[in-house]
């Protein structure tokens, strides 16, 4: 092994610009691919990032407003949710919903803290899997928990920004409390600003804003976890039979689809999964382009590498080199070309989205009333660079095989005369 | 050592070109032969067909006993690496090796391990007289040298017959006589060497010359003592 690894080495050193020149196409080819990868998944976490915020298989309800007239009733009615409705869908639906969450709200408040105001602020209360079912990302402390329900305790979640607002200079703000509405919060959690949504709810316990506000039986919207509805066709029967099943309770008329706001966002994501892939897509064609220039480019060299040495295998066949030994060697040594500068081709690649990770990465663009986050962790993961080096690496094997085997086919006394 | 019986060998191409039209030989181990011709008379397709190097139409080639015939590349290869050792006009050095290396490079072929190849390739150079130039490239070698590092990676695999294709060709006479006599050296130690030239000056330094004219052997010359033509020790072959 030893032997023929010195061998190669004899045989890429005797020809220095030629090694360099493969090196080169390996090497800039896989540090393309890789800069383009993780580009692109730059943007597509991004776009994850700024989307982050729906839960994939959620859909949340609020009361409408009826454009039919119905059983004697104008057109023009707002519907009130209330706990039929939770009742409704748990037993209706026990085979695609799989939680029911209701939720109420009270908006046009007023927080403060010291020399700090704020109007129009809003109190969401819900249960503690609201946390999981919307995806809220909590950063510090926790979120509501069934103590907090069970007790109507008088605690809150707030958004990083709320926080940030009321405790600036990174003051603590868990454990402090926050006068809105003239009641005393006390701030027990912070969830990571939702950068797309201009309103930060504060999430407080189901049980004590209701109490609180005389709420009743009444809710002001309900999120729900849906399964067995990947299709779209499922997806636009359940809405319709919910819609009709809701008629009943609220007497509107069974096609009158504006009666309910409904946000899907099962059927959002699936377009924003779509879109993902798009790109996804995108970007590896792109990836792979650069990979196929790239193997065009070492399988040119290793072909002219091989028409070069022509005399040199008739020597070698001469004096009783088999064949396949020859072939070995050309193949070993377009492997460990394309091996040693696909390598650095990868470490140079991985370095640069690095670099553009901490130069540019997690940038924030603001646009006033939110802020979008646009490329966002512009890396590679390490098995996608693994797989371009051995393909490319692969590739060169090729790229040595077949003009070296097709070599192998001339008489040697026709190579000596080359 | 070598039989041959009935040889034929056509070039095919637009125009084919019958290069032999029957060669009958036999040459016995330890004999020192030549093949004589002016050029296009064919003897060079001879010693590579005797070489393995090229194929022969209709015939039939054995070589200390076996048939050559329809061999694999892979046994050609090897028969070539144990049997044969070749002595080429232009030397066929690999030029990115040094003397040592190059007279290595059959033994690399039969596994053999790299210290003893190359203390092996020293003693062969040594005996040769180019132990200080073993480190040389080829490109730092005059032509005799050259030709001697030749000699030595022929002889390193102790092959059963030595072909030499104009051993002489590239040289000057001087040198040229240098060569022959380690030839004739080889030869007095029992090796069995075939030469083809076109010069009678090489040719009848050897002790049985065969003449080929137009691709059949015209006639064979028993020379039994080389030293005593005009064309022997010690004068200008050329």
């Amino acid at each position: 092994m030893i032997d023929l690894l010195q061998e190669i080495y004899s045989a890429i050193m005797r020809n220095k610009m030629r090694t360099a020149a493969t090196g080169f196409a390996v090497a800039s080819g896989l540090f393309l691919i890789i800069v383009l990868q993780g580009a692109g998944n730059g943007i597509i976490h991004t776009f994850e990032q700024n989307m982050g915020q729906f839960a994939f298989n959620a859909i949340r309800v609020f009361g409408g407003m009826t454009t039919k007239p119905f059983e004697g009733m104008r057109e023009g009615r707002f519907i009130q949710l209330d706990q039929r409705d939770v009742d409704m869908l748990r037993r209706t639906f026990p085979n695609h919903v799989t939680d029911v969450l209701p939720s109420v709200s009270q908006d046009g408040l007023t927080a403060s803290r010291g020399e700090f105001h704020a109007t129009n602020v809003e109190l969401y209360g819900t249960y503690p899997i609201f946390a999981r079912s919307q995806a809220v990302e909590v950063l510090q402390g926790r979120f509501i928990n069934d103590i907090d329900i069970r007790q109507c305790r008088k605690v809150m979640v707030v958004s990083k920004r709320t926080a940030d607002d009321f405790f600036p200079h990174g003051q603590d703000a868990i454990g402090q409390t926050l006068n809105v509405g003239g009641i005393a919060w006390h701030i027990v959690g912070i969830y990571k600003t939702d950068e797309m949504s201009f309103n930060q709810a504060n999430y407080v316990p189901f049980t004590t804003l209701a109490t609180i506000y005389h709420k009743g039986p009444f809710i002001s919207s309900l999120t729900m976890n849906v399964r067995g509805l990947e299709k779209e066709d499922d997806m636009e029967r359940f809405e319709s039979d919910y819609i009709r099943a809701t008629s009943h309770i609220h007497s509107f008329a069974p096609d009158d689809r504006q009666a309910m706001w409904i946000w899907n966002q099962a059927k959002d994501s699936e377009q924003l999964n779509t879109a993902r892939r798009i790109l996804h897509t995108a970007f590896w064609i792109l990836g792979l382009l650069t990979l196929v220039s790239g193997v065009v480019g070492v399988s040119n060299i290793m072909l002219i590498s091989v028409k070069e040495r022509t005399r040199e295998f008739g020597i070698r066949r001469a004096i009783g080199a088999r064949p396949w030994s020859i072939i070995r060697m050309v193949m070993l040594e377009s492997v460990v070309i394309t091996g040693i500068f696909g390598y650095l081709g990868m470490l140079l690649g991985i370095l640069f989205c690095e670099w553009m990770d901490t130069a540019v990465g997690g940038q924030t663009l603001d646009v006033g009333v939110f802020q979008m986050q646009y490329f966002v962790d512009p890396t590679v993961d390490l098995s996608t660079c693994l797989m371009a080096t051995a393909i490319i690496i692969a590739s060169g094997a090729l790229a040595g095989f077949f003009p070296a085997s097709k070599a192998m086919k001339v008489k040697p006394i026709d190579a000596l005369r080359n | 050592m070598i039989h041959l019986k009935g040889i034929h060998k056509t070039y095919g191409g637009a125009s084919p070109l019958h290069v032999l039209k029957g060669v009958d030989l036999d040459i016995q181990q330890g004999e020192f032969v030549a093949i004589m011709g002016a050029s296009g008379s064919g003897k060079s397709t001879l010693l590579n067909i005797l070489g393995i190097l090229d194929t022969y139409d209709e015939g039939e080639y054995l070589l200390g006993g076996t048939l050559i015939r329809n061999l694999s590349e892979t046994r050609a290869a090897d028969y070539r690496n144990r049997m044969i050792g070749f002595i080429f006009q232009s030397f066929n050095l690999i030029s990115f090796k040094n003397a040592v290396e190059n007279v290595a490079l059959p033994l690399f072929y039969q596994g053999v391990s790299r210290r003893r190849r190359n203390q092996l390739a020293m003693e062969y150079l040594d005996r040769l007289g180019l132990r200080d130039w073993a480190h040389h490239y080829p490109s730092e070698l005059s032509g005799g040298q050259k030709q001697r590092v030749a000699i030595a990676r022929a002889l390193i695999t102790q092959p059963r017959i030595i072909l030499a294709d104009e051993p002489t060709g590239a040289l000057d006479s001087h040198t040229s006589l240098e060569v022959m006599q380690i030839l004739k050296d080889l030869h007095r130690q029992g090796m069995t060497i075939v030469v083809v030239t076109h010069e009678s000056g090489v040719a009848y330094q050897t002790e049985k010359i065969v003449h080929i004219k137009d691709g059949i052997i015209e006639r064979i010359e028993e020379n039994l003592d080389p030293a005593k033509n005009p064309f022997g020790m010690n004068t200008q072959m050329k």
